[in-house]
């Protein structure tokens, strides 16, 4: 078992390792194919006539007229043990590990915005993910037990309104309903859940519905079609022919089978989800990851579109390292070796 | 409004005083394409420490039968009539709450493919101790304790080593052990092997075979043996239910149904068995044609089809008038329109030469 965990841990950090290579040297494309100097993504202007010395002198200062590797290794060096930039006027920012690098249009350090950004779109996400497994399970279990009649066709009708109505739709009807019309929650802003529960709890609940929303309808469908196959299984008869109630031989032989292969999807829909709450932190207004991204992309502010796709991709990874440790006990014919 | 609370099913029915007697059972599910009648009029009786072997070919509604029994078709789209008395008790009419206390404790039930029939994620032992703790209040600790010896009984060695591991590490022959220490775990009184050997292979199913003989002489059960292997009812029944297209063709003794059968359908099977004790043939003799559709029951008697006697009998009656099932001798029931004198000529000229 620990070997197994080892094992996977290395393997993951090999995974991180060639995500940082591969997103090194696709930002390192974009000066190159619009012939831009790589000063402008950095700090958002050109200050110097191209081709002039002066901007060389920058160029050198930034260190982007070292060879490629080293470019990378001193990113690298950074984000493990912390560096120091300079922004080529004279200010000199130490910025401690794990540096992802420092935005000089908003004049912070990429590490700084991220751990702003980060646990609102952890919020979102777990707070979305329990709200959508409790209500996809259920719903999809129901259904399946009760296949084709009412239950069934009402909870298989939501499901796929769910996955129809995307979330720039069902968001703004919430925040309509909710929030202006009946004022059950008004001018709710965001708050850490450590400065203020009941606040974050508030400015969390609306965004967490209409995300789960999307997400409820797949895990109904999802957890309907494998409850239907399970109980089909030969162990669920041997379980009634134990003469077990049905209560039990549903929830401990059925959802148990059941749900095990879901396991996996969870992981990596919450991993991904990290990241990619774009349209729900816009539509309400959070400043997580997803708004980070978007707002840095339009403001072609590379180090922290290089922070915030690396930060991405960890959680990816790490969720599928759970997932796949988790996996090994929830499955015992899966092997550690 | 007075409440009337009397129960309007009771009826007066006579209790049959056999241990389990099955009466004119039907099982009947509705399809898409039609009615499939997979059980049709189905009677047997089975007395404790007696063995029932039920034979027929696949999807001759043996399996159907034996989950009728167990109420297993309450609350799926079966319609199931008849009456099925076990221990005085009628259970098709029974509510399933009354059922779940019999499953698992008054009658147990061993499966054909003990890997499927066994959950992946929870170990053998713990499987076999919710059987046992589902009827009996005791701690976890006395349920173990009993599995352990269970398991003993059965044949598993190291049964405390092995009460913790999962199905998937236990091979098939201990997989069909572990099984019929679950289905013994209560000491039913009637227990149902629905092909209990077929997984295994030969020097394993004679192991299976004695070891279920072994615990129904301990616990004086009654036993319904569900299998295609005529050489395994020969072996360990005492009396055969033939089926075919959800009826039974012919019932009787063991002796009865192997040396004196009289329905053709019970001479293909016999002539399709391999023997030992007898000079090799070229070839087995296979019964031509296939078996009959369930939702397009042949008229007249079900075998027609396939059967090469039917011009023995005047009038096409084969193929108009359904056969009733005839005792030919006290206990041995036949369903056939040839006359009985005429089947035994023909059993005794024509096919015993031959098997």
């Amino acid at each position: 078992m620990i070997r197994f965990i080892i094992r996977r841990l290395a393997g993951a950090v090999v995974v991180l390792w060639i995500v940082s290579i591969i997103t090194f040297v696709i930002f390192q494309l974009a000066p190159l194919l619009s012939h831009t100097s790589p000063v402008y993504y950095y700090i958002g202007k050109i200050p110097f006539p191209p081709h002039s010395p002066q901007l060389r002198e920058l160029e050198h200062r930034f260190g982007f007229d070292l060879p490629l590797p080293q470019q990378y290794w001193h990113w690298l060096h950074g984000i493990l043990f912390g560096q120091t930039i300079t922004n080529g006027t004279g200010d000199v920012v130490h910025c401690t590990a794990p540096c992802l690098g420092y935005s000089f249009r908003l004049n912070t350090a990429v590490t700084t915005l991220i751990t702003q950004a980060f646990p609102v779109s952890l919020s979102l996400a777990v707070g979305a993910a329990t709200l959508w497994l409790l209500g996809g399970i259920s719903i999809g279990t129901a259904s399946a037990l009760r296949r084709g009649k009412f239950i069934d066709r009402l909870g298989m009708t939501m499901a796929l309104g769910g996955v129809s109505l995307p979330i720039f739709f069902t968001g703004p009807i919430l925040l309509l309903v909710f929030e202006y019309k009946l004022k059950w929650l008004p001018n709710v802003s965001y708050q850490s859940i450590t400065s203020d529960p009941a606040q974050w709890l508030r400015s969390m609940v609306l965004p967490w519905i209409a995300l789960a929303f999307l997400f409820a309808a797949l895990y109904a469908r999802l957890t309907r079609a494998n409850m239907l196959e399970t109980m089909g299984e030969d162990f669920i008869r041997t379980a009634r022919a134990k003469g077990l109630s049905r209560r039990r031989v549903v929830v401990k032989h059925g959802l148990r089978a059941a749900l095990t292969p879901i396991v996996t999807i969870f992981g990596m829909d919450i991993g991904q989800l990290i990241g990619t709450t774009v349209i729900t932190e816009t539509v309400f207004n959070l400043r997580g990851l997803g708004w980070l991204s978007i707002s840095s992309i339009q403001q072609q502010d590379l180090p922290v579109i290089m922070g915030v796709t690396l930060v991405a991709a960890t959680a990816v990874v790490v969720m599928n390292l759970i997932v796949d440790i988790l996996y090994a006990v929830v499955d015992p014919r899966v092997s550690y070796t | 409004m007075s409440v009337d609370v009397v129960d309007v099913r009771e009826e007066p029915r006579d209790v049959p005083e056999r241990f389990l007697s099955v009466r004119d059972l039907r099982v009947h599910f509705p399809t898409d394409d039609g009615l499939v009648k997979a059980v049709d009029g189905l009677s047997f009786d089975v007395e404790r420490g007696q063995t029932l072997g039920i034979v027929g070919e696949s999807g001759s509604g043996k399996s159907v039968t034996s989950q009728a029994i167990f109420g297993l078709h309450k609350g799926s789209r079966a319609r199931v009539s008849g009456e099925i008395w076990l221990n005085g008790q009628e259970l098709v009419a029974a509510h399933e709450s009354q059922m779940r206390s019999l499953r698992g404790q008054e009658m147990a039930m061993i499966f054909q493919d003990p890997l499927s029939a066994m959950h992946p994620f929870y170990t053998v032992g713990a499987q076999i101790s919710e059987a046992y703790r589902v009827h009996n209040d005791v701690s976890r600790k006395a349920a173990r304790q009993r599995v352990v010896e269970m398991l003993d009984r059965v044949g598993i060695p190291d049964p405390d080593k092995r009460y913790d591991d999962y199905p998937h590490q236990f091979s098939g022959g201990m997989r069909q052990r572990a099984m019929i220490a679950m289905a013994l775990i209560c000491s039913p009184s009637l227990l149902i092997a629905d092909e209990p050997t077929t997984a295994l292979d030969v020097t394993v199913q004679a192991q299976i075979l004695e070891l279920i003989k072994d615990v129904q002489t301990e616990f004086d059960s009654a036993v319904i043996l569900i299998t295609h292997d005529l050489g395994v009812v020969a072996e360990t029944c005492d009396s055969v239910v033939v089926m075919y297209g959800g009826q039974c063709v012919e019932r009787g003794t063991v002796d009865d149904v192997f040396y004196r059968p009289e329905m053709p359908y019970a001479w293909g099977l016999l002539g399709s068995m391999p023997r030992m004790d007898r000079q090799r043939q070229q070839r087995l003799t296979p019964i031509q044609g296939q078996p009959p559709s369930l939702i397009q029951v042949p008229r007249g008697c079900v075998f027609n089809p396939r059967c090469e006697y039917t011009h023995l009998v005047p009038e096409r009656r084969c193929f108009t008038v359904h056969p009733e099932l005839v005792d030919t001798a006290p206990g041995h029931g036949v369903r056939c329109h040839i006359d009985p004198e005429q089947r035994r000529e023909i059993f005794t000229n024509e096919i015993r030469p031959k098997l």
